[in-house]
């Protein structure tokens, strides 16, 4: 059955089963592949994407289920303001190693700066604790959370 | 004659010979193709055996190139997999090339055995934590050696005196007129310029790049999304499987049902191995789906009733027998019938499994004219003999192409991994990116080894250790991995830490028994040897402490005046993490020290312990000294990722087996540590001017037991047996 989605904006058509997981349609069929799989059941966080700005864990969404929602991954979120800069904040934080979680923490850090501009650390670990990281880069990840909050503050005051 | 300033000893302040490798053992200069300078460089061996003294069969094994765009190309053995190597390395010829470290680019080397051997294990590997220690003269000595032909080539073309030109940022300058001229428009004629006789290369006090923080160069790709690990490798018309292997190791298919599967939409083709089954479709929610329709019957095999507790019942009777000794101080014996107090005990590990984040992949193409490979692997080399044998075809009809890695920690090491992927190649039009579940990927991993230890040790009347008898029995990951490394029932790895102890002790006994166990596959895995070693030891020795009636440190540092650095580590991490301070009831402080893989580590962590026998990791003081620093910011971060990934392992990390089947299959049940139980981390560097050791693996190894003794600190119990989860911890 064809089904289309609008991911990044972008209107996107797919010949699927309705119960194939968002994430197998963005990487496998549309070959957007920012968006990784770590354990498809929504354990690790490293398939997360936005759906209507919800962070969400794309392994276990059927597409089916994501309607006329937009869907935003890794490969559009540094076009919105929390995105850029959470992004900008783990290049000045050099929080990644191996990376490959990256994705996935930067679309829930993305999230949680765009719904809450001013995070505590209980804010931070009930947003990130879905997400793992192998690396153990979790000290800089909470950092550089804070930098971008911070970022966001000077950024209301100017 | 080489000259390097910073071999000599800390304070000393002259040169003098790094050693006696002559240049031309290890270096030689030409032009490149295109017209640029090429260097060719040969890494030391393990061992200096293959060192030919006349330097007559000299095989390069790194090169750099100065391009006539003025481009510095690396090609380098050691691959990237988060560990900050693509950042350090180009660091030390950029310090002597005079370049900006953003002027480097880096090519993944291709697989080559010979021409890429890690200069320490000897083979085409990434690991071992060795890449700073094998690249540290080698790297530096290129980067100086290509500098003096730039600058004598731009002198020649001035016609002044090469000593009165200097380079700086890319570019040759000759202050007195002036003038100055970029590397790019000197490197073809730098590369017929006779080598020079004499490198020296700078004092540590001239750095400019190394002992400061670089920001990684592979961290923006990282954060966009379009950083393409080997999972991510889409040849076009790759379709997608994924695998059932046999749920007991060693099993077989018996029968399969694939009618349902192949009603699956998108579902292509089933594909049946001995030992295996694949299900290859259009994407892989398909394959997924089809292989879970799959109806299959496995013929198990030998292993089918094994299980955890029967490895590990092999295990200590194994501890009973004699090993083969490992090392031998004084008379153990004799010490120990004079003991004024003898101690026993026994601990055990237990297997555990890699888990990293990229799952396993490999994308394969078996076609007529020959096979090609898409992975990200910390063994090339080994990669393409594997897919080679499993194809059929000599080594130079496969191709292999290498991408970032997700995490190795030692997975990555392996070509278990390949040769399934060829195997499923084989029988597939097109290429096949094959994926494993994460369950799959946890059920048939290759595990950490399972080990038993049994210890004894005699203390004088003064609670000192006057003997210590260690015996261990495990698997030997080199006996498998690397044969001609198991030598006389021992190997380098699964001692490491368990000898050539920092302590003073003047009657010491280690011996290791190798026991495979029956179907159970064993690797390298983040620190491997000392990820055991370290944990028992340190554990025994707080054991001897307690019996002694003695602070835990003040005992180990009265074992440490012959090692001021080990000492010096000690007291720092004593220092910064407050080991005098009280903390409150069911908190409790822990301590550990090593010296692996060159680097001498201590660790002070708090914990908290509930009343229900929780066990939080609050707070960890690392003090290091690794001699040279490179990157700072890269022995920070690995610090505190070896901490992650040992208290990860600390806490939660087990694989049991029973009847067969690994019990643990995705991140439920195998846990891992998530932000919201990271504890703070602190990382105190000792400067110091030795070479610089590695930094990969030594969190990993020091944080379990300084854990394991902080609990011991809170609760009074001792954990011998890993891990923390499921111990008998409830007080309340």
């Amino acid at each position: 059955m064809a089904t289309t989605i609008n991911v990044n904006g972008v209107d996107r058509t797919v010949d699927v089963d309705g119960d194939t997981p968002l994430l197998w349609v963005l990487r496998d069929l549309l070959g957007m592949t920012g968006t990784k799989f770590g354990c498809g059941a929504a354990l690790c966080g490293a398939c997360t994407v936005h759906i209507d700005g919800v962070a969400t864990r794309s392994c276990i969404i059927a597409i089916d289920s994501v309607g006329t929602s937009a869907v935003t991954t890794i490969e559009a979120i540094g076009a919105t303001a929390a995105g850029a800069r959470i992004q900008k904040a783990w290049l000045d934080r050099e929080v990644v190693q191996c990376g490959y979680c990256q994705s996935g923490q930067i679309m829930s850090a993305s999230a949680l700066l765009a719904k809450n501009p001013h995070p505590t650390d209980a804010d931070i670990n009930d947003a990130m604790s879905g997400n793992i990281c192998r690396c153990g880069t979790y000290v800089r990840i909470r950092e550089a959370i804070k930098d971008a909050a911070q970022s966001n503050r000077q950024g209301a005051l100017q | 004659m080489i000259l390097d300033h910073n071999s000599s000893r800390a304070g000393s302040g002259r040169s003098q010979p790094a050693n006696d490798l002559s240049r031309r053992n290890f270096l030689q200069v030409g032009a490149a193709t295109g017209g640029g300078l090429l260097l060719s460089l040969r890494l030391p061996v393990l061992g200096g055996e293959a060192q030919a003294a006349d330097g007559s069969d000299f095989s390069p094994n790194a090169f750099v190139r100065v391009d006539r765009d003025g481009q510095i190309v690396l090609t380098m053995p050691y691959v990237e997999m988060g560990q900050g190597t693509y950042t350090a390395i180009p660091m030390l010829i950029a310090e002597e090339l005079e370049v900006d470290l953003k002027q480097i680019r880096l090519e993944h080397a291709p697989p080559n055995e010979k021409l890429y051997a890690n200069p320490m294990l000897g083979v085409q590997a990434t690991g071992n934590s060795n890449a700073m220690r094998g690249g540290w003269q080698p790297m530096r000595q290129a980067g100086a050696t290509a500098r003096i032909m730039l600058v004598a080539a731009a002198a020649k073309r001035w016609n002044v005196d090469p000593a009165s030109c200097r380079a700086q940022n890319g570019e040759v300058l000759h202050p007195p007129t002036g003038r100055r001229v970029k590397y790019a428009e000197l490197a073809a004629d730098a590369a017929g310029i006779p080598v020079p006789d004499k490198v020296v290369l700078k004092r540590p006090e001239d750095f400019r790049l190394i002992g400061t923080p670089a920001k990684r160069l592979d961290a923006p790709a990282k954060v966009n999304g379009t950083a393409v690990y080997g999972i991510d490798a889409r040849p076009a018309g790759a379709k997608i499987a994924t695998l059932a292997q046999s749920p007991v190791f060693g099993g077989r298919v018996k029968s399969v049902d694939d009618k349902a599967a192949r009603a699956v939409k998108g579902v292509r083709q089933i594909v049946r191995l001995d030992d295996a089954v694949a299900v290859v479709a259009d994407h892989m929610g398909a394959a997924k789906k089809g292989l879970a329709a799959l109806v299959i019957e496995w013929d198990e095999g030998p292993h089918a009733k094994l299980g955890t507790a029967d490895i590990a019942a092999e295990l200590e009777q194994a501890t009973l027998k004699t090993g083969a000794v490992a090392q031998n101080i004084g008379d153990v014996d004799k010490a120990m019938a004079g003991a004024a107090t003898k101690i026993e005990a026994t601990y055990e590990v237990p297997f555990l499994a890699h888990a990293t984040m990229e799952p396993m992949n490999c994308t394969a193409h078996v076609h007529k004219d020959g096979c090609e490979i898409w992975l990200g692997s910390q063994a090339m080399a080994r990669i393409q003999a594997a897919a080679a044998k499993t194809a059929g075809l000599p080594l130079d009809r496969v191709v292999v192409h290498n991408h970032l890695i997700g995490g190795g920690f030692g997975r990555r090491l392996e070509a278990d991994g390949v040769i399934r992927a060829v195997e499923i190649a084989k029988q597939v039009e097109g290429p096949v990116k094959v994926v494993w579940t994460r369950e799959e990927d946890i059920q048939h991993d290759i595990y950490r080894p399972y080990w038993f230890d049994r210890f004894a040790a005699g203390l004088d009347e003064k609670g000192m250790p006057i003997a210590w008898n260690h015996r261990f029995a495990g698997s030997s990951v080199i006996a498998r991995w690397l044969p001609p490394g198991f030598k006389n029932g021992l190997d380098p790895d699964s001692t490491e830490g368990a000898i050539d102890l920092v302590y003073a002790l003047p009657n010491f006994h280690v011996e290791f028994v190798r026991v495979e166990p029956p179907g159970i596959p064993t690797a390298f895995w983040r620190s491997v040897g000392p990820s055991h070693n370290v944990f028992v030891v340190e554990s025994f020795i707080d054991e001897l402490a307690a019996a002694a009636r003695q602070d835990p440190v003040a005992y180990r540092s009265a074992l440490l005046d012959h090692n001021p650095r080990a000492k010096a580590v000690l007291a720092l991490a004593a220092e910064k993490g407050g080991w005098a301070k009280k903390l409150p009831k069911g908190s409790g402080r822990g301590a550990s020290l090593q010296f692996v893989f060159g680097s001498y580590e201590a660790h002070v962590v708090e914990v908290e312990v509930s009343k229900d026998g929780d066990v939080r990791v609050r707070r960890v003081v690392c003090a290091v000294d690794c001699g040279t620093v490179v990157n700072p910011d890269t022995v920070q971060a690995q610090i505190q990722s070896g901490i992650m990934f040992g208290a990860t392992a600390a806490l939660y990390g087990k694989i049991t087996l029973e009847n067969g089947r690994v019990q643990q299959s995705n991140f439920d049940t195998y846990q891992v540590l998530r932000i919201n139980e990271a504890p703070a981390i602190e990382v105190h560097i000792v400067k110091s001017s030795e070479p610089p050791g590695g930094m990969g693996e030594t969190g990993t190894s020091a944080i379990v037991p300084a854990i394991a003794n902080a609990i011991f600190a809170a609760t009074g119990k001792r954990l011998r047996k890993m891990p923390v989860a499921g111990s008998q911890l409830k007080s309340g």
